[in-house]
């Protein structure tokens, strides 16, 4: 284990208390078991998927977004026809949770779930809402920056990673332990967009970029 | 192992708010509850304190009955055949079920044989990355008892990682921490 990695244990995230394991953890023999990964194809997915501001009977309402990127193993290498799950907050900070009781207004055109794809570059392309800031009861006033949860599965079982995507500058990182329970200042900064002009389409959305790298790669058979 | 993790993007929580996106209806079934063979996984997940942990994320991977994975791309879906991937949201007590199939033994990369075994992950809300670990049989002694994974394991915690005979499959409990916690495995590669 690196520290790319934030530890189980983070006591400044309460929830990590009673929720990490304290022993060493024990690296078995690789097998097929942690070589391999479910595979998905065209039917895992349909077109409006990667359009999260589709789902309503009108525009949800906020900042309307474009977050692209690629998705690679270690050494560069694209991971094609990679899933990749998504969910946020709608703009106003409010999750379509029953457990969320932030005092915000839900949006009836926004549920702030996504699936794609990645194509045969790795590249992968999404259209959303900006989500906004929301407050939890971790410590005093505490509020999590904007963000939108990733989950990708990557060639093997073992490469599967769920994650967090920033965006640039947001003023609440300082306080925010579950960003800041990655130790590396680099590795924490990877997880922060990108504001891409080239992806900004004109009098339409503005555009980010969010690239992904995958581990496991030295250990996990190569398609080509 | 050379690890190459100066590029590699880090882990952050699933947090409490992925049921809308994560689970799906089939993720329970890795094979048609009907078809033969069919066995149910299920067990609980225990924080430190022995709590449930109802907002957890449970998922599995496996063989099948032959040791073959499946080609067949597609998670979403219910099972036509064997699927070897399962999903399952922990409920307000903690619980988790999987309907599937026991696994034949695979060997490890270098040839050697291993008892059969289901590969298990689980996420959480107060979790910064997921852990990892392998749910045995423990109506497989004699596998178990030459299998290179379980040898190497304290003896006194070989038990976290064998499911024991229950109604109608196996029964799998997670401990996160404490005197019974589950080994968990180091699998990342970063």
């Amino acid at each position: 284990m690196t520290t790319l990695d934030p530890p189980y244990l983070h006591p400044e995230y309460r929830s990590t208390v009673l929720r990490s394991p304290g022993k060493a953890l024990v690296m078995p023999p690789a097998g097929m078991t942690e070589l391999t990964g479910p595979k998905f194809g065209a039917g895992d997915v349909r077109d409006t998927d990667a359009d999260l501001t589709m789902h309503g009977n009108g525009e949800p309402i906020g900042e309307r977004i474009i977050v692209h990127g690629r998705v690679t193993d270690s050494q560069g290498r694209p991971l094609r026809a990679s899933l990749i799950e998504l969910w946020q907050a709608n703009s106003a900070g409010r999750y379509i949770h029953q457990g969320d009781q932030h005092p915000a207004p839900l949006d009836p055109n926004f549920v702030g779930a996504g699936r794609v794809l990645t194509d045969d570059d790795g590249h992968y392309r999404f259209v959303t809402v900006k989500p906004g800031p929301y407050p939890w009861r971790n410590h005093d006033n505490a509020w999590r920056p904007a963000h939108i949860h990733f989950s990708l599965f990557g060639r093997a079982f073992t490469q599967r990673l769920v994650t967090q995507m920033y965006f640039p500058g947001d003023p609440l990182f300082y306080q925010d332990p579950i960003f800041n329970a990655i130790r590396d200042e680099k590795a924490r900064q990877r997880l922060v967009s990108a504001y891409d002009h080239s992806a900004t389409r004109a009098e339409w959305a503005t555009g980010y970029r969010f690239d992904i790298v995958l581990g496991g790669a030295d250990a996990t058979p190569m398609e080509d | 192992m050379t690890r190459t993790t100066s590029t590699m993007t880090p882990s952050q929580t699933v947090g409490p708010f992925f049921h809308y996106a994560l689970p799906y209806d089939a993720g329970s079934r890795l094979v048609a509850g009907d078809a033969p063979g069919a066995i149910r996984l299920a067990g609980v997940v225990l924080d430190g304190d022995g709590a449930p942990v109802p907002d957890a994320l449970v998922e599995i991977w496996h063989a099948d009955t032959d040791g073959k994975f499946p080609e067949q791309p597609g998670i979403y879906d219910e099972p036509t055949g064997f699927r070897g991937f399962g999903r399952c949201p922990t409920d307000a007590d903690g619980r988790y079920e999987f309907v599937t199939v026991k696994p034949a033994g695979v060997p490890t990369a270098d040839g050697d044989a291993q008892a059969p075994h289901i590969a298990m992950t689980v996420f959480a809300r107060g979790m910064l990355r997921q852990v990892v670990t392998r749910v045995y049989f423990d109506d497989e002694p004699a596998a178990n008892e030459t299998d290179p994974l379980l040898r190497q394991v304290d003896p006194d915690r070989v038990g976290t990682l064998v499911a024991a005979r229950a109604e109608g499959g196996y029964r799998f409990d997670v401990h996160m921490q404490g005197d019974r916690e589950t080994v968990f495995l180091d699998v990342f590669g970063r």
